[in-house]
C-alpha cells in the first residue's frame, strides 16, 4: 500500500460530486435558474391564454351568418353585422399586397443577391431595419399627406398604400434571409451549366427559396391585416358595404375599436366576435402556410 | 477536344493559389489531378471553366487553349465556356425542390436547347448515360432528394451530360459517398473517358490508379509532375512525387 493513502472515504467515487458547500450553491443557483424560466414562460403563456379564451368566450356567442353578410344598424337596434369591415379589410389587404409584396421582394432580392456588403447596399438594410421599426401612424400620416389630402377624401387607396409601405420591410428582410440561406453549391450548379447569374437566380435560387419567401409574405399580409393606427386617418371608416377604394373604407380593426367603445351591448358583442374572426383568420393563415410548405423540408444529403 | 493549359496563374485576391501551370489534356481519356489538401487542384479545375472568377477576388492569368481557342480571350464571355464544359461537385448538389426529370432537364431549360419530346429523349438518354435510368424511370417525376447519395450524384452526372459537353471537370466526385456508390461512380469514369476527356480531382490515390490513364501531381500551386499512370505510380520522376506517393505526406 502506497503512503499516500488516505484514511477516510474508503472507495469513494470520483465521479460524484463531492458535497461541498461550493457545489451545493451550484446546484441552487441551476435549480434557481430552471425555475425563474419556467416560470416566466407559465406567466406569458398564461397571458396569451387567456386572452385567447376571454376573446372566445366574449365572441364565439355571436358569430353568425348575419356576422359576415350584414352591415351594422343603426343606433344599435339589434341585427346586423361587420360584413362591411371583413369586406373593407381583404380589399384593403389586397391592394397593400399588390403594392408591398413586388417592391419588398425585388428589394430583397437585391440586398441578396447583387448588393453584396456595398456602402448602398449596407444602407439600405439599414433603412429597412429602421423601417421595420417605425410606428405605422406614420405611415398614415405620409399617405394622409400625399393621397387624402390632395384627394379631399378618406379613400381605401390611400390606406392600401399606407398598409403597402409598412409590407414592404417586412417582405424584403425575410427574402434577403431566405435567399442567403440557400446553398452556394445550388448557384455553383446552375452557373456551371453555362446559365447567365440573372438566369441562376430566377430560375434556380428563388425557386429554392419559395417557401420561405412566401411564409415571409403571408406573415406581412397577416400584420398588416391587423393595423388600425395606419387606417384611422387615410381609409377612416365606412358603415356601408364599399369596394371603391377611391371612397373611405370600414376595416375590421377599426370596427372593434369603435364598436368597443359603443354604448350599445349588441355592438360591443359584435366587436368581440369581430376580434376572435380576426384572430382565426391569422391562425389559420399561420397554420395553411405551415401544412403548404412542410413539404419542402426535405434537402438532399 | 484537347485542352492546352499555358503560364496559368490564378489568385484568390492577393494570394496566389496556382504557379505558371502548364499541362495538356488529351481529347479522350481520363486525367486525374492528385496532391495533397490545398495545393490547387480544385482551383486548377474550376480555372478551366471559368467557375474561379465567380469567387471575389479570383482572378486568372495566363491560358487555356480548348481546341486551339484561348477560354480567357477579352471577347469571351464565361458563361459560354460553362455551357460546353461539365462539371460535377464534390458533394451531389441536385435541385431539392425538383424532380428528377426536373434535374437533368434544368441544363437544356437554362440555356434553352431543347423543349417537350426532343427534351424528354434527351433527358432519358443523360440518365442511361449515366447509368441511373433503370432506377428512375418508374419515378421521374419524384423529388430528387428522396435519392441516396451516390443516386444524387449520378443525376448531377446526368445533368452535365444533357447539355452535351465537351470537356467533362469532376472534382472529388466520390469523396461524399459510400464504398458502393463510389465503385458504381468508378465505373462511369471508365465509361465516359471512352467519349469525353475527363479531368478528376481526387485524393484517393488508388482510385486515381483505378480510373484515369494520365496523373497530374500538385503541390502548393506547382505542377510537379504529369506522367501515364501506370509509370507514374512505379517509377515516377521527382522526388515530391515519390514523397507524396509513399505517404510520407499527404
Amino acid at each position: 500500500m502506497s503512503i499516500l493513502v488516505q484514511e477516510q472515504q474508503p472507495a469513494a467515487n470520483p465521479f460524484q460530486a463531492p458535497r461541498t458547500a461550493h457545489n451545493a450553491r451550484r446546484r441552487v443557483s441551476n435549480i434557481a435558474i430552471v425555475v425563474l424560466s419556467l416560470l416566466a414562460t407559465a406567466f406569458a403563456v398564461a397571458v396569451l391564454l387567456y386572452l385567447l379564451l376571454y376573446v372566445l368566450r366574449a365572441g364565439l356567442p355571436y358569430i353568425n351568418i348575419d356576422l359576415f353578410t350584414k352591415i351594422p344598424t343603426p343606433n344599435g337596434e339589434p341585427g346586423g353585422g361587420i360584413g362591411n369591415a371583413i369586406q373593407g379589410s381583404l380589399i384593403l389587404v389586397g391592394l397593400a399586397s399588390l403594392f408591398g409584396i413586388p417592391l419588398g421582394l425585388f428589394t430583397g432580392i437585391y440586398l441578396a443577391e447583387f448588393g453584396g456588403r456595398g456602402a448602398f447596399a449596407t444602407g439600405v438594410r439599414f433603412l429597412v431595419d429602421v423601417l421595420t421599426g417605425v410606428p405605422t401612424i406614420i405611415f398614415g400620416l405620409i399617405a394622409w399627406v400625399y393621397i387624402v389630402v390632395p384627394q379631399q377624401s378618406f379613400s381605401g387607396l390611400a390606406g392600401g398604400v399606407a398598409l403597402g409601405i409598412i409590407m414592404i420591410p417586412i417582405v424584403a428582410r425575410t427574402s434577403e434571409e431566405v435567399l442567403r440561406l440557400v446553398p452556394k453549391e445550388l448557384r455553383e450548379a446552375s452557373l456551371a451549366l453555362g446559365a447567365t447569374e440573372s438566369r441562376t437566380i430566377l430560375r434556380v435560387v428563388i425557386p429554392a427559396a419559395s417557401s420561405g419567401i412566401i411564409t415571409g409574405i403571408v406573415l406581412a399580409m397577416a400584420r398588416v391585416a391587423g393595423e388600425t393606427a395606419p387606417l384611422l386617418m387615410t381609409a377612416f371608416g365606412n358603415p356601408f358595404f364599399n369596394s371603391d377604394i377611391t371612397q373611405p373604407m370600414e376595416s375590421l380593426p377599426h370596427t372593434i375599436f369603435t364598436f368597443a367603445e359603443s354604448p350599445y351591448q349588441a355592438q360591443i358583442n359584435q366587436s368581440f366576435a369581430g376580434a376572435l374572426v380576426l384572430i382565426v383568420l391569422i391562425l389559420l393563415t399561420s397554420f395553411a402556410i405551415r401544412w403548404a410548405t412542410g413539404g419542402f423540408k426535405q434537402r438532399g444529403r | 477536344m484537347s485542352i492546352q493549359v499555358r503560364n496559368l496563374n490564378v489568385w484568390y485576391g492577393r494570394a496566389q493559389a496556382l504557379y505558371d501551370v502548364n499541362l495538356t489534356i488529351e481529347s479522350r481519356g481520363a486525367t486525374a489531378i492528385i496532391g495533397p489538401s490545398g495545393c490547387g487542384k480544385s482551383t486548377f479545375v474550376r480555372s478551366l471553366n471559368r467557375l474561379h472568377e465567380e469567387i471575389a477576388g479570383g482572378r486568372v492569368e495566363g491560358e487555356v487553349l480548348i481546341d486551339d481557342i484561348n477560354i480567357y480571350a477579352r471577347s469571351i464571355k464565361p458563361m459560354y465556356v460553362r455551357r460546353h464544359i461539365g462539371m460535377v461537385f464534390q458533394r451531389p448538389n441536385p435541385l431539392p425542390a425538383s424532380s428528377i426529370f426536373e434535374n437533368v432537364a434544368i441544363g437544356l431549360r437554362l440555356n434553352g436547347m431543347a423543349r417537350g419530346g426532343a427534351l424528354k429523349e434527351i433527358v432519358q438518354r443523360s440518365l442511361e448515360q449515366a447509368a441511373l435510368w433503370d432506377e428512375v424511370k418508374d419515378r421521374l417525376g419524384e423529388s430528387a432528394s428522396q435519392l441516396s447519395g451516390g443516386q444524387q450524384q449520378r443525376l448531377c452526372i446526368a445533368r452535365a451530360l444533357a447539355i452535351e459537353p465537351k470537356i467533362i471537370l469532376m472534382d472529388e466526385p466520390a469523396s461524399a459517398l459510400d464504398p458502393i456508390a463510389t465503385f458504381q461512380i468508378e465505373e462511369l469514369m471508365r465509361e465516359l473517358r471512352n467519349s469525353y476527356p475527363v479531368v478528376i480531382v481526387t485524393h484517393n490515390m488508388q482510385q486515381a490508379a483505378r480510373v484515369a490513364e494520365k496523373t497530374a501531381f500538385f503541390l502548393q500551386g506547382r505542377l510537379i509532375e504529369v506522367g501515364e499512370t501506370g509509370k507514374f505510380f512505379s517509377r515516377p520522376e521527382k522526388k515530391e512525387t515519390e514523397d507524396y506517393i509513399s505517404g510520407r505526406f499527404s
